[in-house]
């Protein structure tokens, strides 16, 4: 089966994984994580200028927006306000109009908020802005935000930076069957198999952060994640053979001494 | 310049002092920032940055500016 292109907002992207620019020890390691990762799109967020260090490294110095996608976020927003402002500002700063949507609800879990979500992804929509949008498992809030004017829904596979892999493979497979919309996988991801049963699940992608910037080695990591991402895609175009308790022998009986 | 004809702004929370009529732009070359890599605020108003030359600076003034780091 060919796979058709990865499209988000009617544009084409090479890598089904989108990787995250935070909490990487340095911005030159980052860089690297994300040439080996083969992602063409990365997250960003939008934050004071350090107006007393004029001199110190910038993000866009190391990651070209020119030759990468960036996707800015609106971490650390708690209501609908707030991320407006920050994606009004980060369209600013470069035009950029796809985005990432998060608004949360919880310091500790960092649960989307998603009537503040849904309110946020009408109003940027009528802005114009093409929202993709953090969410719970949720299948009827996953129908509400399309209906809303998303461009992708991104539901989490188990809370932000907890490693904790797909805590709930039934809802993402309800919400795969429910909608046409890129279906991608934001938050929760620990290892490269996580990243394979997500495709598997049916997603169009992935987003990785800390899973790969807090692994020992993130290039190697980014890398795994690349070839997860990829072999997982190519598993769920090609048909799985259905479950079965029971053993079937793959070597035939007839013509046995 | 007397020091007494000083007016203060704040900028991305701190306190600065400029010269009256200082331009918005005269700020963001002062701060050596880099157009093409940041937005503005002023007053919780985003400017445009084609027009910051026009803006004169006046007191109490809350300046925010801001780029991309790292995020998720």
């Amino acid at each position: 089966m060919i796979d058709k292109r990865f499209k988000i907002a009617n544009k084409i992207f090479k890598s089904r994984l989108i990787v995250g620019t935070g909490k990487y020890k340095s911005f030159s390691e980052c860089a690297k994580a994300i040439k080996t990762s083969g992602a063409d799109i990365v997250t960003v967020a939008v934050r004071r200028v350090n107006i007393s260090n004029k001199n110190k490294a910038r993000l866009m110095d190391y990651i070209d927006p020119k030759k990468i996608t960036y996707l800015p976020n609106t971490a650390g927003c708690f209501t609908a306000e707030d991320a407006i402002r920050t994606l009004r500002l980060a369209r600013e700063i470069g035009g950029w109009k796809l985005v990432k949507l998060e608004v949360l609800g919880d310091k500790r879990n960092l649960f989307p908020e998603m009537i503040e979500t849904l309110r946020s992804t009408e109003l940027l929509t009528k802005e114009g802005f093409k929202v993709m949008v953090y969410c719970n498992d949720d299948p009827l809030m996953a129908k509400r935000l399309e209906n809303a004017g998303a461009v992708a829904i991104m539901p989490l596979a188990a809370p932000i930076g907890s490693g904790l892999g797909i805590q709930n493979k039934v809802n993402i497979k309800i919400i795969r069957k429910q909608t046409k919309l890129p279906l991608i996988i934001d938050a929760g991801i620990g290892q490269a198999s996580d990243a394979s049963i997500a495709m598997e699940l049916g997603c169009d992608g992935v987003l990785i952060n800390t899973a790969i910037a807090k692994a020992k080695n993130p290039s190697q990591m980014a890398e795994a994640m690349k070839l997860a991402v990829i072999s997982g895609r190519k598993s769920y175009l090609s048909g799985r053979i259905n479950p079965n308790l029971f053993g079937s022998a793959s070597t035939t009986n007839k013509g046995i001494i | 310049m007397n020091i007494k004809n000083k007016i203060k702004i704040t900028v991305n929370g701190k306190q600065m002092q400029i010269i009256p009529k200082f331009t918005l732009k005269s700020l963001i070359t002062k701060l050596k920032m880099p157009l093409n890599k940041i937005a503005i605020e002023l007053n919780k108003k985003i400017i445009d940055k084609n027009r910051i030359s026009k803006i004169r600076l006046k007191k109490g003034d809350k300046i925010e500016i801001v780029h991309f780091i790292g995020g998720g």
